[in-house]
C-alpha cells in the first residue's frame, strides 16, 4: 500500500479523507498547518502527500518547496476546493505531480495516488483544461519549441481527459497504451514546469490573474 | 407605622416631607463651591447643573443667588449625613419645572426692582437657558444625545461649561452695553467678540469635536453591521435553505449530493467571484446552463471550458444545443455525472457532452428521443454547425457539436 501523508487545514475534511482512504492506502501522518507539515513529512518520509493549495503559512507551494529540498522523492498531488487557475498552476510549477478536485470520488482518488506514486502525473479534467488554456496563449511566438509547445498528440491526449475520459478510455481511443498515455501527460507536466516565468507570467496578465 | 409609599415625583415629595426633613445633606462628591446645589439637586431629583445655573441668574438680581446659597448652605447637613434622603435620578419633566420655577423667580424678581436691566438680563437669561439644554439631564442614563457628548468628563466638563457660560453673557452683555453706550471703541468691541468667541469654544467645543468623532464611529458601525445583515441574508437565502432541504432529502444521496454541489457553486461564486458573473460570455452562458441543468436533473455537470468569446448567434445556438445534450444524457443516461467541454478556438467551438451511462443505438432511438436529438442537430445546422451524436449500449453517450465563428 502507498504511504500516504495527508495536509489540510479543514479538519472536518482532513477526517473524512482519513475515512475514505483508510483501508486502501497506508496513512502515516496529517498536518493542518507548513511548518507542521514540513516537519512531519521529513520525519515520515512519505510517498505520496496529499496537499491542500491554501493553507495557513504559505500555502501547499512553500511546503512542497521546503520538502523538496531535502527529500526530492516525495510526491505531491493537490486536492483542493479552489477552481481558480492561479493557484492550480502555481502548484503545479512548485513540483505538485497532479492535481485533483476536492468533489473526486474516493476510487479515482486512489488511482491518482497510485499513479502519481508511480512518477506519472495524474490530471483531472480540469487541470487538463487550465494546461491547455495555459499553453494556448504561447502558441503565437514559441522561443523554444521543444519546451514551450505542446504536440499533436500531447494536445489530443490532453483535450480527451477535459472530455471526461480516463486514461485508460483515452488509450483506447487513440490506439496506444496507457502507458503511452501516461508519457504524454508526463511530458506535458515536465514543459509545464520548465516553461519559463516570462510566458506563464504573460499567460497570467493576459487573464487578469496577476 | 410605616408606609411605604412609591415616590411618584418631585412636588409629591415635597408635600409629603415634614418640615423637620427639609433639611438636606450636601453633596460629598458633585460639588463646585461647597455641594450645596449637587446637594439640593440630589434631593428635589433634579440636575445639579441647573440648580448652579439658577444659583448664577438669581446672583445677577441684586444678588438674591448669593444670599440664597448662604442660606441653603446653612441649613443644610452634612455630606455624610445619611439622614437625608437618598439621591433620585433626576427626570425631565422635574427639570423643566425646576427651570419655570427660577424663570418666574427671576421675573418676580425683575419686577420689584432687583433686576439689573434688560440689556444684561435677557441675554444673561438666553444663555442659561441654552446652558442649561445643553446640560439637561447630564447624571441620567436616558440623556440627550448631545447632551451626553458634552457632559463626558463628569464634573470638570460642568465647570467648563458653566465657565463658558459666563463668558458668553459676559462677552453679550459687554458688546451690548458698551456699543449702546457713548463709548465705542475698537478695541473694546473687539475683546467682547474674543470673550464671547472663546466661551462659545469652551462650551461647544468639546461637544462639536466628540460628535465628529461619534458621528465617524456611528457611520462605522452602520456599515459593519449592514455588511452582518447582507451576510446573514444571503446565508440565510442560500446555505440555510440547503441545508434544510437536504435534511428533508436525507434519504435520498443523489439529491443530497446534487443539492450541496450546487450550494457550492453558489456560494463560491459569491464569495469569490466568478467569471460566470461576467455576462455576454460564452464562459458565463454555459456555467449558467451548467447549473440550471443540474437543478433541473440531480446530476453533477462538470464543465470545461478553454478559452472565452463574446456571446454571438451562434455561440448563443451552441449553448442551446449543449444544454439539450446535457438534459438528455441526465434525463436518459443514468449516469450520475454529465461532462461538457467547450474549446473557443479563433475558427470554431467545439463542445463535447459526455456521459457513462447506459447508451443506446442511434439508428434506431424511440420517436421521443429521436426529436431531442433533432433539435440538437437541427438547432446546430440552421446556424452553419454539425452535431454528431456517438453512443452504443453500454458505452455511454458522446455528443460534439463543432460551430463555425
Amino acid at each position: 500500500m502507498t504511504r500516504v501523508f495527508l495536509v489540510d487545514d479543514h479538519r472536518l475534511f482532513l477526517a473524512g479523507v482519513r475515512s475514505e482512504l483508510q483501508d486502501k492506502v497506508e496513512l502515516v501522518g496529517e498536518a493542518s498547518d507548513v511548518d507542521t507539515a514540513v516537519q512531519a513529512i521529513r520525519a515520515t518520509k512519505p510517498e505520496v502527500v496529499l496537499l491542500d493549495v491554501h493553507m495557513p503559512g504559505g500555502g501547499g507551494k512553500a511546503i512542497i518547496e521546503a520538502v523538496n529540498e531535502t527529500h526530492p522523492d516525495v510526491k505531491f498531488l493537490a486536492l483542493s476546493v479552489s477552481d481558480a487557475a492561479e493557484d492550480v498552476i502555481a502548484l503545479i510549477r512548485a513540483g505538485a505531480r497532479g492535481y485533483v478536485t476536492k468533489t473526486i470520488e474516493t476510487d479515482e482518488l486512489v488511482r491518482a495516488i497510485e499513479r502519481v506514486q508511480a512518477g506519472d502525473a495524474f490530471f483531472s479534467p480540469r487541470l487538463a483544461g487550465f494546461v491547455l488554456d495555459a499553453f494556448a496563449g504561447e502558441i503565437e511566438v514559441p522561443s523554444d519549441p521543444e519546451v514551450d509547445q505542446l504536440t499533436v498528440r500531447e494536445k489530443e491526449v490532453l483535450r480527451l481527459i477535459a472530455r471526461g475520459y480516463t486514461y485508460k478510455e483515452v488509450a483506447k481511443r487513440l490506439n496506444i497504451s496507457v502507458k503511452t498515455v501516461e508519457t504524454h501527460v508526463s511530458a506535458v507536466l515536465r514543459k509545464l514546469q520548465l516553461s519559463n516565468r516570462h510566458q506563464l507570467t504573460q499567460w497570467a496578465s493576459d487573464r487578469r490573474l496577476v | 407605622m410605616a408606609t411605604t409609599k412609591p415616590r411618584t415625583g418631585w412636588a409629591h415629595q415635597i408635600a409629603e416631607t415634614p418640615l423637620s426633613r427639609v433639611r438636606f445633606a450636601r453633596s460629598g462628591t458633585d460639588a463646585l463651591i461647597a455641594g450645596v446645589a449637587g446637594g439640593l439637586g440630589e434631593t428635589w431629583a433634579v440636575d445639579a447643573v441647573l440648580v448652579r445655573i439658577a444659583f448664577v441668574l438669581l446672583a445677577y438680581c441684586g444678588a438674591v443667588g448669593v444670599i440664597a446659597y448662604i442660606v441653603a448652605w446653612s441649613v443644610s447637613l452634612d455630606p455624610g449625613d445619611r439622614r437625608a434622603p437618598k439621591a433620585r435620578e433626576p427626570v425631565m419633566q422635574q427639570s423643566v419645572a425646576f427651570g419655570l420655577i427660577v424663570l418666574g423667580s427671576v421675573i418676580v424678581l425683575r419686577s420689584v426692582g432687583l433686576w439689573l436691566g434688560d440689556q444684561f438680563g435677557i441675554p444673561l437669561l438666553i444663555a442659561s437657558a441654552g446652558a442649561a439644554v445643553v446640560n439637561m439631564g447630564t447624571r441620567s442614563g436616558k440623556r440627550l444625545r448631545f447632551a451626553r457628548m458634552s457632559t463626558k468628563g463628569g464634573r470638570p466638563a460642568l465647570g467648563s461649561l458653566l465657565i463658558g457660560g459666563l463668558l458668553v453673557v459676559g462677552g453679550v452683555s459687554w458688546f451690548l452695553t458698551k456699543t449702546n453706550g457713548s463709548f465705542t471703541g475698537l478695541v473694546s468691541v473687539l475683546l467682547a467678540v474674543a470673550v464671547t468667541t472663546g466661551g462659545l469654544a469652551i462650551v461647544f467645543g468639546p461637544w462639536v469635536f466628540r460628535m465628529a468623532n461619534q458621528l465617524t464611529d456611528e457611520r462605522r458601525n452602520r456599515i459593519r453591521s449592514e455588511e452582518r445583515a447582507d451576510l446573514a441574508a444571503h446565508l440565510h437565502d442560500s446555505v440555510l435553505q440547503t441545508l434544510a432541504l437536504i435534511q428533508r432529502n436525507a434519504s435520498s444521496p443523489r439529491k443530497m449530493a446534487s443539492l450541496a454541489r450546487r450550494q457550492e457553486r453558489e456560494l463560491r461564486s459569491w464569495l469569490y467571484g466568478h467569471p460566470s458573473t461576467d455576462v455576454g460570455k460564452l464562459d458565463a452562458a454555459v456555467h449558467e446552463m451548467a447549473d440550471a441543468v443540474e437543478q433541473a436533473h440531480d446530476v453533477t455537470v462538470e464543465t470545461v471550458i478553454v478559452g472565452d468569446c463574446e456571446l454571438d448567434e451562434r455561440s448563443r445556438a451552441l449553448v442551446a444545443a449543449c444544454r439539450e445534450a446535457v438534459s438528455n444524457s441526465a434525463t436518459h443516461s443514468g449516469a450520475n455525472e454529465v461532462s461538457v467541454y467547450i474549446e473557443c478556438e479563433p475558427q470554431m467551438i467545439t463542445a463535447f457532452v459526455r456521459d457513462r451511462g447506459k447508451g443506446f443505438v442511434p439508428e434506431t432511438t424511440p420517436n421521443g428521443r429521436r426529436g431531442i436529438v433533432d433539435s440538437i442537430r437541427g438547432r446546430m445546422e440552421r446556424n452553419g454547425g454539425s452535431a454528431t451524436i456517438t453512443s452504443s449500449p453500454g458505452e455511454g453517450c458522446e455528443v460534439q457539436l463543432v460551430m463555425p465563428r
